[in-house]
């Protein structure tokens, strides 16, 4: 007798092979996608969203394209949540890892196909991700004693990781403002201390870095446009009307003259409380939320500087610069944290008036002005600047440092390579497949850049097998160049992040037999 | 569908809409939910063991999981037939109660299921065949008992412990590094665990999981971690020697479930309103500061006045955090929740040797430890790796392996694993069928075929030739009468299981078989299935 249904209707059910086949294709089918981005030379992306409006997004950056692709394949979903770990983890190489699980994903399918059980090809990934790892760790360079070094390090770092994005033609410039904004925050991986702001206009070239802080906001009217020596009072509090906060007040009169008594004490309230800030000493206020015209007034007459509205970061931010605390309350002047600066004074970007402070005392934080022809060209410089302090932020913490290029890539494939050599077994397929796999990544580099892969590939492999060789692809001449000498790096802590997340992508999907999708949920018909 | 005529050829109507309802009986119906329920077992049989496979899973919402944790399949399954939502219940309650062996249960059901069919169409009949399915399930309970070792662990010798929680560990994702994690969980355990009474509270062990890092990088804190930061950015991000005050009343004016209004009609009540107003938020902080706190936890929000007055008292401060970890917090700190600011005493205060805030990757992401709690009875396991699915699959392998230590510590007898302590039930409940006058002895013959069905399963999935395999254990276990030979599914060269160190928690298998069994002779007694054709 035949079964019925088990499962509900629409619900699918795919088995063994076919389930297999269908993780590989939806895989590498991804991979596929952000392949041609990968490396110096790769393409941009665009995507239109399907939002009103119909936006449009130029990028190159992996995890962006991926976080927009609307998926319905269950293992490309895995592949664009690894890519996404990656982003919040170290920030670059989005790509890389989709692209190497993609790749052992199709090297796997041939040992499938081969007939070698998918366990044993886990197993054999498994010690191949374990030497590879080994391979780097030998052949990692620590700097950290040696400043001048780590710095150059650093350099090198920001450069090879923008020179795969929009900015790759002012490299050296973003480069340098990556790095000296990164080392303000002196180990601190909170990139929120770092403002971008965009403003449209100029060219990419005219992009700096503010050793003070820039707020996009406008002074107050008829109040100093310059405060020199700002004694700054940074706020949190309500500047429009004070409302009782006690549940269940409410005003109700029987006469208009006591309406007029009431806003009278209001007001009155309103003023006790700008004196009492005014009382802290103070020429500059910058509050989070509103100040309404009556306070601002006051503030004007006091001489005051008064900035209303700045959102919540930007508080933060001042607060950090500045060395003041966040105030809610204005009880107690002597006993508040002032932040100083040594002159607050409006400044023109293009046609906007910006604030800016400038001599801080503490130097976390800083600020990046963008410039650029057009809001998608400062949106990707944006992502682009983003990875590079991203990965910064995480060197400055962990200092190893690995050569780009597909140098890492080729000396993991010679470590897993012999490797396999010595392995019995059917497991040692797996771990040659897992070399392959990573040879992949310099060989889509240099296809990318419109080179003759298998020439330079096997160049490189050649050279490879000589003691500390520190060859890779130099796509600019298309030749086979000394990473060092080009001044190519790439973090370790990025790289190992590649290798680990990929691997373990793989091998979850390798493991999967069987997929079962259920129907997919109904939306209410209301139209 | 049959239908009675009366003399005038009218139908007699029964159930409400008769014609529109489908209806099977006799052995057609047992047959139907036979198969359904042995489909259901067909899914999972290919999950179990060392080399069992994952299936994925796609929600109706779309999200993925990957697993393969019986019970977490079955659930997610979306499952319409009426039998094989009994089987997901058998699963669940498999894991409600032990925690482990939710994939080995169902397909023991199956197995049996399709024995009982074979049994079906000889012409026994069904209720014949659930007794002999009892009958048998009671010889292979007994059995289990005579097999079982008794173990000794102490506080100083945890190896046992991590031994068999390594075997459960090993069916997962996550047996790259089953030994450190089997030693977190067996870690975790006993240190909520109660020695004395031999329980354990599992809600004290609270598993977090944040995606980023690698697996090895997964720890256990004798403390607690909570995912959130300090409510007020400047406020100091490690403190020592802490002392906690575990709110559940918010910094916020008073709001009183009476409904009442306060009506403000002169200059004078506005003013004072005004004032009791700033008098409110500062009685507040000062009653925590006059207790002696350091740091409060609150599981409400704070005004923003409040908040900066915290601040400025240096009284750090954490906001909107959860029922159930504000409970975690203070049996750990050893405090006591305060619903009023007036009950504030010093004696009521949590106290933690180091609370500090850490933060992850480069987002924003921050969590807070509160480490060297006066009561390290609550602690947490922090889960790293790779992606999302990787966590979650994490999670649910560290509740088996949490579980099973939890059992081991109720009752310390153990069986062998590998398949060994089914063939050995088998083979006593085959030699007991004999004894046994009556149709059932076909059933209990039965029984002990369809335990059989796990080693061969575990055979097939590891690659081995399951019928050549499974009978040379067999042959072994009679011949040497050693019922520790199992299935060699890792390729270790040794089918002693002893040697193997693959444990399995007595209760836990007694269990399965029990489950299995009374599930089974439920579905037996169904001789009559109505139900609504498709609307």
């Amino acid at each position: 007798m035949a079964v019925d249904k088990i499962l509900k209707d629409e619900a699918s059910e795919e088995k063994g092979e076919r389930a297999r086949m269908a993780s590989f294709v939806g895989a590498m089918a991804i991979a596929d996608l952000v392949k041609t981005t990968l490396g110096p030379k790769g393409m941009d992306k665009i995507l239109q969203s399907t939002g009103r409006g119909r936006e449009v997004t130029v990028t190159n950056d992996g995890a962006t394209i991926l976080k927009s692709l609307h998926i319905d394949n269950p293992a490309a979903k895995v592949l664009v949540d690894i890519s996404k770990v990656q982003d919040d983890e170290v920030g670059d190489g989005t790509t890389s890892v989709v692209v190497l699980a993609g790749e052992l994903l199709r090297e796997a399918e041939k040992l499938v196909a081969a007939k070698i059980h998918p366990m044993t090809i886990i197993a054999g990934y498994r010690m191949a991700a374990e030497c590879a790892r080994n391979a780097l760790l030998q052949k990692v360079v620590d700097n950290k004693e040696n400043e001048e070094k780590f710095k150059l390090d650093l350099m090198k770092i920001a450069m090879t990781t923008l020179s795969s994005k929009i900015l790759s033609q002012d490299k050296e410039h973003f480069a340098k403002l990556a790095v000296d904004a990164v080392l303000r925050l002196k180990g601190s991986t909170n990139l929120e201390a770092i403002q971008i702001i965009k403003k449209p206009g100029g060219s990419l070239k005219d992009s700096f870095l503010d050793e003070g802080f820039i707020l996009d906001k406008k002074i107050g009217v008829g109040q100093p446009k310059r405060v020199e020596n700002a004694k700054i009072l940074v706020a949190n509090t309500a500047m429009d009307t004070d409302k009782v906060k006690i549940y269940g007040a409410r005003v109700r009169v029987d006469s208009m003259s006591r309406v007029a008594d009431i806003e009278a004490a209001e007001k009155q309230k309103m003023r006790e409380k700008v004196d009492k800030i005014i009382a802290h000493g103070i020429n500059c206020f910058v509050n989070r939320q509103l100040i309404y015209n009556f306070p601002e007034e006051l503030f004007a007459n006091a001489g005051i500087l008064a900035i209303e509205h700045a959102d919540f970061d930007g508080i933060e931010r001042l607060a950090l610069v500045t060395g003041g605390e966040i105030a809610s309350t204005f009880d107690n002047p002597e006993s508040v944290k002032l932040g100083h600066c040594k002159l607050i004074e409006e400044i023109m970007i293009g046609e906007d008036k910006l604030i800016h402070f400038s001599g801080v005392e503490m130097g976390q934080a800083c600020t990046i002005v963008l410039r650029g022809a057009s809001h998608h060209v400062l949106d990707e410089a944006e992502r682009s600047l983003h990875d590079a302090l991203c990965v910064l932020s995480q060197t400055v913490n962990d200092s190893r440092v690995l050569l780009g290029g597909g140098w890492p890539e080729m000396v993991m494939a010679k470590d897993v390579d012999e490797l396999a050599r010595v392995t019995p077994g059917k497991k040692s397929h797996a771990i040659e497949a897992f070399s392959r796999a990573l040879v992949a990544i310099p060989t889509i580099i240099a296809d990318n850049a419109g080179l003759d892969s298998a020439e330079l590939i096997a160049q490189l492999r050649a050279e490879h097998q000589k003691e500390d060789c520190t060859a890779g692809i130099d796509v600019i001449t298309g030749s086979v160049g000394d990473m060092a000498e080009l001044g190519i790096s790439e973090a370790f802590k990025v790289k190992q992040a590649i290798l680990l997340s990929a691997t373990e992508a793989a091998e979850m999907i390798l493991r999967v037999d069987q997929i079962i999708t259920c129907a997919p949920r109904r939306r209410e018909d209301r139209m | 569908m049959a239908l009675a005529f009366d003399e005038f050829g009218r139908p007699f109507i029964i159930l409400k809409e008769q014609d529109q309802k489908t209806r099977l009986r006799g052995l057609d119906a047992q047959k139907a939910n036979i198969s359904a329920g042995r489909a259901v077992a067909r899914i999972l049989r290919t999950s179990l063991g060392p080399k069992g496979m994952d299936k994925m899973l796609q929600s109706p919402d779309g999200d993925i999981t990957i697993t393969n944790d019986g019970a977490t399949i079955l659930e997610q399954m979306d499952v319409d037939n009426q039998i094989a939502k009994l089987m997901v219940e058998l699963s669940r309650s498999q894991d409600y109660e032990i925690g482990d062996g939710t994939t080995g249960v169902v397909v023991m059901a199956g197995a049996l299921l399709e024995q009982a069919e074979k049994l079906l169409e000889r012409g026994i009949h069904p209720i014949r065949i659930a007794e002999g399915y009892e009958m048998a399930s009671r010889i292979a309970v007994e059995n289990l008992e005579l097999i079982a070792h008794k173990f000794d662990f102490g506080v100083t010798n945890l190896e046992p412990l991590i031994q068999t929680c390594m075997t459960t560990l090993s069916s997962k994702i996550v047996n790259r590094c089953k030994r450190s994690l089997a030693e977190i969980a067996v870690k975790a355990v006993l240190a909520v665990a109660d020695l004395e009474r031999k329980d354990v509270n599992l809600d004290l062990i609270k598993v977090e999981g944040k995606v980023g890092g690698k697996l090895e990088d997964t720890e256990l804190i004798y403390g607690i971690v909570v995912d959130k930061d300090m409510s007020h950015p400047q406020m100091p991000k490690q403190i020592e020697d802490a002392k906690i005050a575990i709110l559940t009343c918010p910094f916020e004016p008073p709001k009183p479930k009476t409904k009442h209004k306060v009506d403000i009609d002169t200059v004078e009540k506005f003013q004072t309103l005004r004032k009791q107003e700033q008098q409110y938020f500062d009685d507040m902080v000062q009653k925590c500061k006059d207790v002696g706190a350091t740091l409060v936890i609150c599981q409400w929000g704070f005004d923003d006045e409040a908040n900066h007055l915290l601040m400025h008292r240096n009284l750090p401060a954490v906001r909107w955090v959860g029922g159930v970890e504000l409970e975690l917090i203070a049996i750990a700190t050893g405090g006591r929740i305060v619903p009023r600011f007036q009950e504030l005493m010093p004696e009521k205060l949590g106290k933690a040797g180091l609370v500090r805030e850490k933060s992850f990757g480069t987002t924003k992401d921050r969590m807070l430890y509160i480490e060297h709690c006066a009561n390290s009875r609550a602690v947490s396991i922090f889960i790293r790796g790779g992606n999302k699915m990787m966590i979650e699959e994490t999670k649910r392998s560290l509740h088996d392996a949490l579980c099973v230590a939890r059992n081991l510590i109720r009752n310390n007898s153990i069986v062998y694993g590998g398949g060994s302590a089914e063939i050995s039930c088998s083979v006593a409940v085959e030699a007991a069928a004999d004894r046994y006058p009556g149709v059932e002895q076909y059933a209990i013959r039965a029984f002990a075929d369809a335990l059989d069905a796990i080693p061969m399963a575990l055979a097939e999935n590891s690659g081995l030739q399951p019928i050549e395999t499974l009978s040379a254990v067999k042959s072994q276990q009679i011949k040497e009468n050693n019922p520790h030979f199992g299935i060699d599914c890792n390729d270790v060269g040794t089918n002693d299981m002893c040697e193997q160190n693959v444990f399995e928690t007595l209760i836990g298998k007694q269990q399965q078989i029990l489950l299995a069994t009374q599930v089974v002779k439920m579905i037996l007694k169904i001789d009559d299935v109505i139900s609504p054709s498709d609307y």
